[in-house]
């Protein structure tokens, strides 16, 4: 009997020492954000297996709501949308920094991302990749656009291409000279702001060709010439810029909108070991370099910047100047119900006729 | 002993349909129902209230949406059944074996691919610097490049593509089933074409175009990748309206509410069809 006893611990021992070392990483991200060889990489030097699911911001959130934070070890949403969502949702566990190299971390944006993600005390993201929105434009044909309102000139009608969410409704704000981060806090000014822009784009929405929806469906846009001037992410002008040298990323007057992925645990994640053992990987700064060459954005990591290409180097630095840098706006945390008001916004301009 | 066995017999083979008809639909619905009627006051509180509903007839755009979404699938259900009718009429009444099959194979082939690939192939039809556009440039019949993407006929024009298939199967059984005979006394009787349509064909039809209507009325109604893709900024369909509640908006209860209505509405569209075309739901279903 106790032999059995003792051999059957041993059995679950060993199990559960086998799963301690290889664990299955279920990661939420973006597309680019985890590509094939640093997925191998990672597979062969932990033993841990990955599979990826790539989503946006907004659906992210709702599968982890789905499922009250199971299903997934690791998510990457902005860090702007992140206490809203514990708070209203309670989908995430808080970081173990035990468990982290913080040592891999420009620490500038490590303490910038734990402030922005600070929720009753406890830090819920991590740093990873960093971008902006603002123009892509074919500079050919749209000069004379070089801020957000300039989508609704004359000279480029019809030829217009944003998307219908947030983003939008911020830049726009700030190139009519309002400042919507500043009101977060105060709901009757926000919605002031939201009044005025809503206003702005119903009455550029005849300039519009189409709101977009897909990174993929504005590259296509733009690349057959239908779209010269958009409201877009950073990358996807300078993967046009590869192909068509008129096209590319403009970081507008107003200032770009800079946002930053991070690394989140879901609440019921349970491969936490492999999670902060991928953390640990992608943040080396070789993996990072890849990982910016295959997604286009650079990251947080130390030194990740030494080991990517020089093209795309030499887009970023087209795109910004010093000044241009400087001038980024960048996300501070949504305060929960900021969103309703905007949806509602939202909704009104696409009914608009 | 013998009835016993007979009745769990009875009762084993009920059960799959049962777990579906529990476990897949009246399980989640009364889920979404209990959702739909609540509302949030607070972070991770909620009390139960009519508010969603309310939200839905006081906001002008949502149930204009719903009215258009309505009104767009009826037409496209029209439309499909006056470019169906006479496909199935052809396969069902003058070809015979071979030719037969092949024609009804080759209604079914566009289906072998996904609706999502056969969206983008419309797309690449339609859009500014696409086929048509180009074909038509190449022939000199207009200058400039042609838009024909993101507007409403774009959408018409997916969604009778996407269903003609669910109109022409259920016509063509019925069809078949017309003895020939029937309209050979028809001419013989001195009956113009348009008479013996009217009067021997389309009755004996109804319940094929009846249950064909419902199907495609319903397919319409649920789209959700059509009216997405080929629709333009003013294009709304009330199916992408949910999708904006459920994902985007995170407001889970005004996306239940919609769907709920989007259930009663669809539901409500087919009961006064069945009415007014003096068809019953089991005779349609029973005989197509």
């Amino acid at each position: 009997m106790k032999t059995k006893l003792l051999s059957s611990v041993v059995m679950i021992a060993a199990l559960g020492a086998q799963s301690a070392q290889a664990e299955t990483l279920h990661l939420l991200t973006w597309g680019g954000y985890a590509p094939e060889e640093v997925i191998a990489m990672f597979e062969e030097e932990t033993g841990h297996t990955v599979e990826v699911t790539t989503s946006n911001n907004e659906e992210m959130i709702a599968k982890l709501r789905a499922t009250n934070g199971g299903g997934f070890d690791l998510a990457q949403p902005s860090q702007d949308r992140i206490t809203s969502a514990q708070e209203e949702f309670g989908i995430y566990k808080p970081i173990d920094m035990s468990m982290v190299n913080a040592d891999l971390f420009i620490p500038s944006m490590l303490e910038a991302t734990a402030g922005n993600t600070t929720y009753e005390g406890e830090v819920y993201g991590l740093p990873h990749i960093w971008g902006t929105s603002g123009l892509v434009i074919n500079t050919a044909e749209a000069e004379g656009v070089t801020d957000y309102t300039d989508l609704c000139n004359e000279e480029v009608a019809g030829k217009v291409s944003y998307r219908l969410k947030r983003p939008t409704l911020i830049g726009f704000a700030y190139a009519m000279g309002l400042d919507p981060f500043a009101a977060y806090g105060d709901e009757a000014a926000y919605q002031e702001i939201l009044d005025q822009v809503e206003a702005k784009l119903t009455e550029c929405k005849p300039n519009v060709k189409t709101y977009w929806d897909g990174g993929d469906e504005i590259q296509n846009l733009l690349r057959s010439g239908e779209v010269v001037a958009s409201m877009a992410w950073d990358t996807g002008g300078w993967q046009l810029n590869a192909d068509n040298p008129d096209i590319t990323f403009v970081a507008p007057d107003s200032g770009a909108l800079g946002w930053i992925d991070t690394f989140v645990l879901p609440a019921r994640g349970r491969a936490d070991a492999a999670a902060y053992d991928w953390i640990n990987f992608v943040m080396r700064p070789d993996i990072a370099a890849m990982i910016t060459n295959s997604a286009g954005n650079f990251t947080a990591s130390v030194g990740g910047d030494e080991g990517v290409s020089a093209d795309l180097k030499a887009r970023y630095q087209a795109s910004f100047d010093q000044a241009a840098i400087d001038n980024i706006k960048w996300y501070p945390p949504v305060p929960a119900g900021l969103e309703a008001l905007e949806g509602a916004t939202l909704d009104r301009v696409n009914a608009a006729n | 002993m013998v009835s016993d066995g007979s009745k769990l017999g009875f009762y084993l083979l009920l059960a799959p349909i049962l777990l579906w008809l529990a476990v897949l639909i009246i399980l989640p619905h009364i889920g979404l129902f209990v959702v739909s009627i609540s509302e949030r006051v607070g972070p991770r509180e909620y009390e139960y209230g009519i508010g969603n509903y309310v939200t839905f007839f006081e906001e002008p755009l949502y149930w204009r949406t719903f009215a258009r979404t309505a009104i767009m699938s009826i037409a496209a259900t029209a439309l499909t059944l006056i470019l169906g009718f006479p496909i199935a009429y052809y396969i069902a009444k003058l070809t015979r074996g071979r030719t037969k099959t092949t024609l009804f194979l080759m209604c079914m082939i566009p289906f072998w691919v996904s609706e999502l690939v056969r969206t983008f192939g419309w797309m690449i039809l339609l859009r500014e610097t696409g086929v048509i556009s180009n074909a038509l440039q190449y022939l000199g019949l207009v200058d400039g490049p042609v838009e024909m993407l993101y507007n409403d006929a774009a959408i018409m024009v997916g969604l009778v593509y996407t269903s003609i298939l669910f109109m022409v199967v259920p016509l063509v059984t019925t069809l078949d089933s017309l003895d020939d005979s029937l309209i050979e006394a028809g001419y013989d009787l001195g009956g113009t074409g348009a008479a013996i349509l009217r009067e021997i064909v389309i009755p004996h039809a109804m319940p094929g175009i009846v249950s064909g209507c419902i199907v495609v009325f319903m397919l319409s109604l649920g789209n959700y990748l059509t009216p997405i893709l080929l629709g333009g900024k003013d294009s709304l369909w009330f199916t992408g309206m949910i999708y904006t509640q459920f994902i985007t908006r995170f407001n889970w209860e005004l996306g239940s509410a919609l769907g709920f209505l989007l259930l009663l509405l669809s539901s409500a569209v087919v009961f006064l069809g069945l009415k007014l075309s003096r068809q019953s739901l089991a005779e349609t279903m029973g005989r197509a």
